[in-house]
């Protein structure tokens, strides 16, 4: 191993953090799979609870929004369907988002005692929540199989949204997980975000309503981000009956990069100065 | 070749304090910390909140040669801690600079991360890998590191289920095999059993024969006189001392029983207490043998209180409380009641030698009335340290339990002239 130099100052970003990230990649490894293996211990049911849940939420959606309320699906397209894709994309940037805005709060006992870049922690934070996500993609997978449904080749851009859902999760968690170390209310504040969002963003019907809607709020609808990722993702697989708003998608791209960059420079900012306030 | 040059670093910590009782609000926190969320400094507002700032520790300088292992001393609150937190860069120093050259390993916990859902196995990938191994250099070690615990036999097994015995000798193993040539190491060995102990000196010693340089702060000065060539006396944040191991550790030593084991007030209004009592003194007398300059483990010691009694005639008893630092309770003794009139009173208590166990302790005492009502209650009224000390005994680990009893425990042969075979 070679000798090299390091010079601790006040106020002094580490010259090779990135470098220092990429050397940490096994850590990183390490760290989710730690997470993965931590998360269905000592349950019966295993990873089956990652089944049980979208399942669930899809009968309940299925059964009050479409039974009762009678929200129509968008045409040619089975509703059942329509929510579990909603479904599967909205878990997996809420379960992300949540899980990063804790990731350095409850890896507090390593803040204090060993070094490592701190966005490994975040970083290392998506694994569980994406391999939910995949369980989820199966699910729907099955279920559109059911239904007799082919998608056509608007799945090809399946990846590139999973990969802003992904950032946008990011891009937000990342901002939350900061604050988070010094005032502990965002951890209370997260589930309230997330449930709120369940019903501000297009999952139990078509955002097409909002699109056919003459009232004065629903302009200002399409500036959620989340509404293009899960309009792209719905779109994305099943193809050109679903609605989706293109202008919507270019919000939720510029949201994303300006938020992803405005965090982590917070995060970078900050990060030396978590040990003295967890 | 130095290889820790550590430049006039100073480190500030700023502890709010609420002004007065009202209490602050939280829309008072947010406007303050909204300001501070980007910026670094803080300063006192009006908001309610006070801020006083604490130097953990200020103005040090000094460097470490390869191959030189030093040991630190001081007491609690010192600023040994923070500054190897600083050399391990988990936190950054308010002023000055460090220069480091070579890779450093930082043991400020044994088996950081460690956790208790994960088998052994997983357990020693994910500490060595935060303790800066790669995958490669942990499966190369895995042998020996299972070895060196001895936990063979549970590698499969969570580590909740281990003993806290096994779990530290995993936790200290997988440091040992790590291989850098700085090494920071923070009281590890106050942890495990006798035996254990003695293997993870000898493992430490084994290190450094091997030209690495070792930081290593301890409690246990015999510890560190048998491991460290130099030492490093930190006293409130400031290195006082920096130098060969018996000098720096003797300097230490006659400084110690200097601190205060008195004090005293003078006149009843600026003494602690109320309007039914008054606290006037207490005092720690040690009574040392020749040429002792400290307590330790075999010096017998007496608490004297006094206090100015206000109520004119009262049923009045003394209860002393010896507290360890973390704030365990080690004993409680009270005096008989007794009815007294207005005036000073004073109260004695003795500890025996050879009874407490080194560490440190603080002594609070409470008046009560009528042998049910507190009066008063002194708190941390004195704080003192006991020294170890040992005779013909060649292990330096920590002695452990509260009390260090001298009870006849004596051990003979049965048979005699029985040839060994």
């Amino acid at each position: 191993m070679k000798s090299e130099e390091v010079l601790i100052k006040p106020g002094r970003a580490e010259r090779h953090y990135w470098r220092d990230l990429w050397r940490n990649r096994e850590l990183l490894y390490i760290l989710s799979m730690r997470d993965v293996s931590v998360r269905y211990k000592q349950t019966a049911l295993g990873t089956a609870w990652g089944l049980i849940r979208p399942l669930t939420t899809m009968l309940i959606m299925v059964f009050v929004f479409s039974k009762i309320a009678k929200l129509p699906a968008d045409p040619g397209v089975p509703y059942p369907l329509m929510v579990l894709a909603g479904i599967t994309v909205w878990t997996f940037f809420s379960t992300s988002f949540t899980q990063i805005s804790n990731s350095v709060t409850l890896n507090s006992n390593l803040v204090t005692k060993v070094y490592f870049p701190r966005l490994i922690m975040p970083m290392s934070s998506i694994a569980v929540s994406f391999i939910d996500f995949l369980v989820s993609l199966g699910l729907y997978i099955v279920i559109a199989i059911w239904y007799k449904f082919t998608p056509d080749w608007h799945i090809l851009l399946l990846p590139a949204f999973i990969l802003l859902a992904l950032l946008a999760s990011f891009a937000f968690g990342l901002f939350f997980a900061v604050v988070n170390v010094r005032f502990r209310d965002i951890a209370q504040l997260i589930p309230f975000i997330v449930q709120v969002g369940f019903y501000v963003c297009p999952i139990a019907y078509s955002s097409r309503l909002v699109a056919d809607s003459q009232d004065w709020w629903a302009p200002i609808y399409w500036y959620n981000p989340m509404v293009g990722i899960i309009d792209g993702f719905r779109w994305a697989l099943l193809g050109e009956q679903a609605y989706f708003n293109p202008q919507s998608l270019l919000t939720s791209i510029i949201t994303i990069v300006l938020f992803l960059s405005f965090s982590l420079t917070f995060f970078r900012k900050r990060e030396n100065t978590f040990v003295d306030d967890i | 070749m130095s290889v820790i040059t550590v430049d006039n670093i100073s480190k500030r910590y700023i502890i709010d304090h609420k002004k007065g009782k009202g209490g602050t609000t939280l829309r008072d926190m947010l406007a303050e910390n909204v300001k501070s969320l980007f910026g670094r400094k803080k300063e006192t507002t009006d908001s309610g909140l006070e801020h006083e700032e604490f130097w953990a520790l200020q103005d040090v300088s000094f460097s470490i040669q390869q191959g030189d292992r030093v040991g630190i001393v001081g007491h609690n609150g010192a600023g040994k801690s923070t500054l190897l937190k600083i050399l391990s860069k988990i936190i950054e120093p308010t002023s000055g600079s460090v220069r480091i050259k070579g890779r450093v390993a930082s043991l400020l916990e044994v088996g950081t991360g460690f956790h208790p859902e994960l088998t052994g196995r997983e357990n020693i990938f994910l500490n060595g890998s935060l303790l800066g191994m790669s995958r490669s250099e942990i499966k190369k070690q895995f042998d020996a590191i299972v070895d060196f615990a001895g936990v063979e036999k549970f590698l499969d097994t969570p580590v909740k289920r281990y003993s806290s015995g096994m779990y530290v000798r995993l936790g200290f193993a997988i440091s040992a095999h790590l291989d850098p040539e700085i090494m920071i190491v923070d009281e590890v060995l106050a942890v495990g059993d006798a035996e254990f102990q003695k293997k993870s000196l000898g493992k430490m010693r084994d290190n450094s024969a091997s030209g690495r340089t070792i930081l290593f702060v301890s409690h246990n000065l015999t510890a560190v006189q048998a491991l460290c060539n130099k030492a490093l006396y930190f006293e409130k944040g400031r290195l006082l001392e920096d130098g060969e191991t018996n000098q720096v550790i003797g300097n230490y030593l006659s400084k110690v029983s200097k601190t205060k084991l008195v004090r005293q007030w003078d006149t009843p209004e600026e003494a602690p207490g109320n309007d039914k009592v008054r606290i006037r003194r207490i005092e720690l007398v040690p009574d040392m043998r020749e040429g002792q300059t400290h307590i330790d483990v075999r010096t017998p010691m007496r608490v004297r209180f006094e206090f100015w009694n206000m109520m004119e005639q009262a049923n009045l008893n003394l209860s002393l409380h010896l507290n360890s630092l973390t704030g365990e309770c080690i004993f409680n003794v009270g005096t008989q009641s007794k009815s007294y009139s207005k005036g000073l009173l004073a109260g004695e208590c003795e500890i025996p030698g050879y009874f407490l166990n080194d560490g440190s302790y603080t002594i609070s005492v409470m008046i009560v009335k009528d042998t049910v009502t507190p009066l008063f209650n002194m708190e941390e009224g004195i704080t003192f340290d006991i020294e170890d000390y040992r005779e013909g005994i060649a292990w330096y680990g920590k002695w452990p339990g509260y009390v260090r009893p001298q009870f006849p425990f004596v051990m003979q042969s049965l048979e005699q002239g029985v040839p060994i075979k």
